[in-house]
Formats: C-alpha cells, sequence, structure tokens
C-alpha cells in the first residue's frame, strides 16, 4: 500500500509541476461558464434590418418607427429599390428587408387592407422565423393602434408561463453540459493521454517491471485525476449558483455522489482508450473525436435529442453523457430524488462496470 | 528550396505511414460530417403537446386539432386532469401543456374574450422561445379564422387589418443542415490547422529529435516551413472533401464562387498554422500543446457565431469577435455558399485575415527563435 502513495505522489507531482497545465485546466471551466453565461443567447436583440419604403407617408413612416421602437430591431439602411435587396442581403450584415408598397396608409383606411411584405435572410433558418414572428406581433400591435380603442370581438389572450426556467437562461442547460464536458476531459481525456505518454516514452516498460501490480499502476495514475475532476465540479457548481443563481433544488450529497460514478465511468473510458493505443496523438484524438465532440452535440446539451434522425436518438443513449446530463438537470432544477434517477444511475454503474472489464482483459503486460 | 521539399517529402511519409493518422485525415471529416449535421439541428419539430381541455366544444377541438396539425406539435396526452399533465412536464414526457379552461367556447361568444394558459418546459430556454412562438402564431390564427366565421365579416365593415406576407431568402425550405454544414467544415479544418501542426512540432521536442534537427544545416524557417505545408495543404484537401460531401449528401447550395472559398481559406489557415507554431514554441509536451490549443480553440468555436448568431451576444463579446478567426470564416463561408457574395463583399474580411497570419506567424517566428 505505501508502494501506491508513494506512485500517486509520483503522479501528483508530474501535474502539479505542470503550471499551464493546471492553470488551463482550473481556467477552462470558469471561462466557459462565464462566456456560456453571459455571451450566448438565443434571443434576439438589435437585429439589423433594412426597410424599402415605397409609400413614404405619415403611417408608413410610423409603422418603420414602431419597428425600430423595441430591443428587436435595428434600421440599418433604407433601400431605394427592389433590385437593391439582394446586394444588401449579400453585403452579410442585414437579416430582414421590410417593404412597404406604395399607397400604405390609402389603402389601410380606404380599402380596409394594407400590406406590408417581411423578407428574412434564411441562411439561418431560426433566426428568420424569430424575426418574422416579432415583426409579425409589432405590426399586429401598429395596426390595433390605427384602428382606435374598438375592440376587437371574439379575442382569445393567452398567457405564457415558462416552467422551471422563467428567464429563458441557456445557463441552467450548460451548466450540466459543461460540468460533464469538464469532467469527461479531465477524467477520460488526460488520463488516456497520460497512459499513453508512458507507453509512447517508453517508461511503461519501466514501470511494469517495478514490483508494483498492473492495476496499481493504473490506479495510481487515475487517482490524481480524480481528485481534479472533483475540484474543477465543485468550481462549477459554486458558478452555477453563486454567479448565475441556478438553484440546487435536489440533495446535494446525491449530487456530488453521481458526480462521483460519473467521474468512474468516464476514467472507466479513458483507461479503455489507453489500452488500445499507445500513442499521444491518436489517443487524444480519439477521446476528442470519439467522446467530446459526440458529447457536446448528441447529449442534448447543446441541440434538442428529438429533433435528430432516429438512428443518432439511438446512438445518443451510448453516452454516458446523456445520462449525467438528466440526472444533473433532475436533481438541480426539479428537485428528483434517487427514486426518480435510478435507472439514469444503474446505466452509469453498468456502463462503468463494462468499460473497467473490458480494460482489465485487453490490458497488455508486455509491450510487443 | 531542395531542403524543404525534402524536409515536405519527410512529413508526409511520417504523416502517412501512422494508419491512425491516415484515418483521421480521410475517414473522420466524412464520419463528422454526416453525424454532425444531422445532429446539429435546431430544428424544433414534433414537440411533445398535453393538452387539459376542460371545455370540450367544437372550437377547443379544432385548436387542437389545428396545433397537431401544423408539425410542430405531436399531441402526447389530451386529459382532464390538470395533475397528470404537470407530472408530464416534470418528467420531461411533456415540453408543453395547453390549458383550455371550462366554458373557453361560451365565454368567448358571450364575453368577446376568453383565456388560454400555455405552460412551457423552459428548461432549454432556445427551445421553449421557438415552442412559444408557435404556438402563439398557430393561436393567433386559429382566433382569426373563428372571428371571421362568427362574424362572417364583411372586410369593407370590419377593422382595417395590415397584411403581412413573408418569404424566407436563400434557404426557402429553411433546412437548418444547409445553415449548419458550412460552419462544420469550418470546424473540420481548423482542427487540422490548429491542433495538428502544433502537435507536429511539440512531438519533436518531447521525443527529443528536434535536438538533431538542430544541428542539421536545416534554416529554422525551412524547418517550420516544412512542418507547417504539410497540414496547409491537408486540410485544403479536408476542404475540399467536406464541400463534396456537403454537395452529394446535403445538396449544399454554392452560390457563389468556389474560388473565393479557397482564396479565404488558404489565408486562414495560415492564422490558424501561426496559432498552432506559436502554441508549440511554448509547450514541452503533446499534452500541453493539445490543451491550450483546444481550450482555444473551443472559446473561439463557440464565440464565431456557429451556434448562436454573433448579434445576439452583448457588445463587449461582439467586440472579442473582431479577434476571432474562427468568426470570420463561419461568416465569409455563408455568405460566399449560401447567399453568392461576391470578392466586393469579402475583400475586407480577406485583408483582416491577411494581418492576422503575418501577426501570429511573426511572433510565433520570433517566438521560436528565442527559446531554440
Amino acid at each position: 500500500m505505501r508502494q501506491f502513495f508513494v506512485f500517486a505522489r509520483k503522479e501528483f507531482y508530474h501535474i502539479f509541476r505542470d503550471k499551464r497545465t493546471l492553470l488551463i485546466l482550473f481556467g477552462m471551466p470558469v471561462v466557459q461558464i462565464v462566456l456560456f453565461g453571459f455571451a450566448i443567447t438565443n434571443e434576439i436583440k438589435n437585429a439589423e434590418i433594412a426597410v424599402l419604403d415605397q409609400s413614404r407617408d405619415y403611417y408608413s413612416n410610423r409603422l418603420v418607427q414602431q419597428l425600430q421602437a423595441g430591443s428587436y430591431f435595428k434600421i440599418d439602411q433604407e433601400l431605394q429599390s427592389h433590385q437593391a435587396i439582394e446586394a444588401a442581403f449579400k453585403e452579410g450584415r442585414i437579416k430582414m428587408v421590410v417593404v412597404i408598397p406604395p399607397k400604405f396608409g390609402e389603402s389601410f383606411f380606404h380599402l380596409h387592407k394594407a400590406q406590408v411584405q417581411l423578407l428574412a435572410d434564411a441562411g439561418d433558418p431560426n433566426t428568420a422565423t424569430t424575426l418574422i414572428n416579432y415583426a409579425r406581433a409589432i405590426i399586429g400591435n401598429y395596426q390595433q393602434q390605427l384602428n382606435g380603442p374598438q375592440a376587437m370581438p371574439l379575442t382569445i389572450n393567452t398567457t405564457v408561463r415558462m416552467q422551471y426556467n422563467p428567464a429563458l437562461k441557456s445557463v441552467f442547460l450548460f451548466v450540466p453540459g459543461v460540468m460533464t464536458l469538464i469532467l469527461l476531459l479531465v477524467s477520460a481525456m488526460m488520463t488516456s493521454i497520460t497512459i499513453a505518454r508512458e507507453k509512447e516514452l517508453g517508461t511503461m516498460e519501466i514501470l511494469l517491471v517495478s514490483p508494483l501490480p498492473p492495476a496499481m499502476i493504473v490506479t495510481g495514475k487515475v487517482v490524481p485525476y480524480i481528485a481534479l475532476a472533483f475540484i474543477n465540479a465543485l468550481v462549477i457548481l459554486g458558478m452555477g449558483v453563486w454567479l448565475f443563481g441556478m438553484p440546487i433544488k435536489g440533495n446535494i450529497v446525491l449530487l456530488l455522489l453521481e458526480c462521483a460514478l460519473f467521474v468512474l465511468t468516464s476514467l472507466g473510458l479513458g483507461i479503455l482508450i489507453s489500452t488500445v493505443t499507445d500513442k499521444q496523438q491518436t489517443a487524444m484524438m480519439a477521446s476528442m473525436m470519439g467522446l467530446l465532440m459526440p458529447t457536446v452535440l448528441l447529449s442534448g446539451f447543446i441541440f434538442p435529442v428529438e429533433s435528430m434522425p432516429l438512428p443518432l436518438q439511438l446512438l445518443s443513449n451510448v453516452m454516458p453523457a446523456k445520462w449525467f446530463i438528466i440526472i444533473l438537470k433532475d436533481i438541480m432544477l426539479k428537485g428528483s430524488g434517487l427514486r426518480d434517477i435510478w435507472p439514469q444511475s444503474l446505466v452509469l454503474c453498468g456502463m462503468t462496470l463494462l468499460f473497467v472489464t473490458i480494460s482489465i482483459r485487453k490490458f497488455k503486460i508486455r509491450l510487443s | 528550396m531542395r531542403t524543404i521539399f525534402f524536409i515536405l517529402q519527410k512529413e508526409f511519409l511520417q504523416i502517412f505511414r501512422n494508419r491512425g493518422m491516415v484515418a483521421i485525415i480521410f475517414l473522420m471529416p466524412i464520419i463528422q460530417l454526416l453525424v454532425l449535421a444531422n445532429a446539429a439541428n435546431y430544428e424544433v419539430r414534433n414537440l411533445a403537446i398535453d393538452v387539459v381541455d376542460q371545455d370540450h366544444s367544437s372550437w377547443s377541438q379544432r385548436l387542437v386539432n389545428k396545433l397537431t396539425a401544423s408539425g410542430y406539435f405531436k399531441l402526447h396526452r389530451q386529459t382532464f386532469n390538470e395533475k397528470a399533465a404537470f407530472e408530464d412536464l416534470q418528467l420531461d414526457k411533456a415540453d408543453i401543456v395547453l390549458m383550455i379552461p371550462r366554458h373557453f367556447e361560451r365565454d368567448l361568444v358571450r364575453e368577446d374574450k376568453a383565456s388560454l394558459q400555455l405552460l412551457v418546459n423552459a428548461i432549454n430556454g432556445s427551445k421553449a422561445g421557438l415552442a412559444n412562438g408557435y404556438a402563439n402564431n398557430i393561436i393567433r390564427s386559429f382566433n382569426q379564422n373563428i372571428r371571421m366565421e362568427w362574424l362572417a365579416l364583411d372586410s369593407r365593415n370590419g377593422p382595417a387589418v395590415i397584411e403581412v406576407t413573408y418569404s424566407n431568402w436563400f434557404n426557402t425550405r429553411l433546412d437548418y443542415k444547409v445553415f449548419m454544414v458550412p460552419g462544420i467544415i469550418v470546424v473540420l479544418v481548423t482542427m487540422i490547422g490548429a491542433f495538428l501542426s502544433g502537435m507536429n512540432i511539440v512531438k519533436e521536442k518531447e521525443i527529443g529529435t528536434i535536438e538533431q534537427l538542430n544541428v542539421t544545416p536545416i534554416h529554422k524557417h525551412h524547418f517550420i516551413l516544412g512542418k507547417l505545408i504539410p497540414f496547409w495543404i491537408v486540410a485544403l484537401f479536408e476542404l475540399a472533401l467536406g464541400l463534396l460531401v456537403g454537395k452529394l449528401v446535403f445538396h449544399l447550395p454554392m452560390a457563389g464562387s468556389l474560388w473565393l472559398v479557397f482564396l479565404f481559406a488558404a489565408v486562414y489557415l495560415w492564422v490558424m498554422l501561426g496559432m498552432g507554431l506559436l502554441i508549440s514554441t511554448f509547450t514541452e509536451t503533446q499534452q500541453q500543446a493539445m490543451f491550450i490549443a483546444w481550450f482555444f480553440v473551443i472559446i473561439f468555436i463557440l464565440m464565431s457565431g456557429l451556434f448562436t448568431p454573433v448579434e445576439n451576444m452583448p457588445h463587449w463579446a461582439q467586440v472579442l469577435t473582431w479577434f476571432n478567426p474562427i468568426a470570420y470564416f463561419v461568416k465569409v463561408i455563408r455568405m460566399v455558399l449560401l447567399k453568392g457574395s461576391g470578392w466586393a463583399n469579402i475583400q475586407i474580411y480577406l485583408l483582416i485575415m491577411l494581418v492576422y497570419a503575418l501577426v501570429m506567424n511573426g511572433i510565433a517566428i520570433w517566438n521560436y527563435r528565442k527559446t531554440t
């Protein structure tokens, strides 16, 4: 046992001596959370639009003012002709063009019907849809104003309640996501690289002929990373709670236990990767392409799983991250207890066992 | 010149000898493009909706039908019982709950107004926003329809209306993949440029072979060029491969000139290669190099407007994107491919890239001399 501690201490020295990596290891989650929390939003503000006002009367002018009044649109330019529209879009700044045909006021009051045309740059489909929705709402209000206080018959009022996240903060989704990502990065990627490194440099051979059994060597190598991963998890949780007011409605002990479980799962994965590769570059590429990218994309952390094609939805079930994110979100935002999340926890336990078993069977004590 | 040629030959031999590397270069981009383009889909469809219809009138039925016929919503459960719907929301089985109160139809007719309630599961803020937008639009148009029918409104006597028509340019079918594929190609090209080049130099350091190279008569700039050019070529090849897959599989439109895309990529890659080189000058191990590159690339990607539009960010974050090379490439490739923007529209961005490439490589080479 003493030998084991000495070995683990050696690993700690390795990590702490490398100040740059350490800085990034702790700096990264902080920077990511801050960026996600403050900078990345889907809420549209000040979208630049262009106006082609062909009637240029009092009423069309007021409509343009109304569009500009809220925080949604900013009028970037006024176009003179239909030909100018395409060129304006090609410049890449404006997202929508509002076309008001001639005689807007006249047709509204005399024909009881006026027209407005919205042309959106659907290169980004969701932004286009959202902008059109906003513009329609503003135009609808303007129509009400022009008609005066006369109430519309048969009006349906819809009240909307945003459950669990009233301010629509993306941070609530990103905190669990970033946490998962960092835990995977530290536990799976770093461990696989550090073991592959011993192989690449040839020092693995020296370790294998030492009196330590192989299982001890591997455990000794991963222990420091468990500690690092855990500290990182705490930092992220702390930032989520104190900086962004993310609630932890459930039991915090349960939350930490689940984190520990996920760290074990990722370590299993990392060890597995390192047993099948013996070059750092390959280990890195395998963890990045095979683990981190799919985690970001398939775990439902950025993109909703429901809109993916069925094969990918099925594939997403193989990602440990998906289950962990569900657990995190349920405990933090909904206050679920073990009774609600045992199936997901069981899946993670099963995966851990599987990874460790395969690694043990694949582990070669000879180098060639 | 001959020296560079020999180094290039050595580098290419080393790249192609490593089977893992060959797989990464040829297979990975195709798989990634296929998987990512399908996964990175913000199109919100088939939202599970629970309807608590306590009115059970013909109008409430019609509203429900209209919602489910829109393609955005899939009826998950229709019930009297509010509790069951709340539970679905809690368990993530329903994304949205529509509550139609008792006497909805009667109130509408007698009092000229009635109310509905929507509960949206808002943990995923952007999804909730879109779901709410769709539902409100459908309810508004339903409202319009019944009003017309009920009053049999002659448009001349009723209140005047502004008729809004809209059309979606450059992507009429609102295909999200057309939006994402160019961005994913940028990510692929960036990975090769920023990661592999830097790691490759650090590898020589880590294994110790850089000492051997240093005592040969190879000039520093020969060595650097010899290390960077192979990845420049590989990355441009990736770009071609990505565009080909995009065209064949996703019917990516190519409205503008492909030469512009390649020209821009050629300059852009020098920025990324310079970054890789810079990282390699102040790291000792591949693990460090990889880690630092990963840190910056992930931030650059997240802030590039690839997933969320740059315009939505707060001002300080928008200022930061002026220094983000990936943001420029994402913008330009989308402009050229989707809208057919030409030389006049992108020359300013190309100039900026050129300046960045010079600055980045300048610092890297200066730093390189100092440390070895």
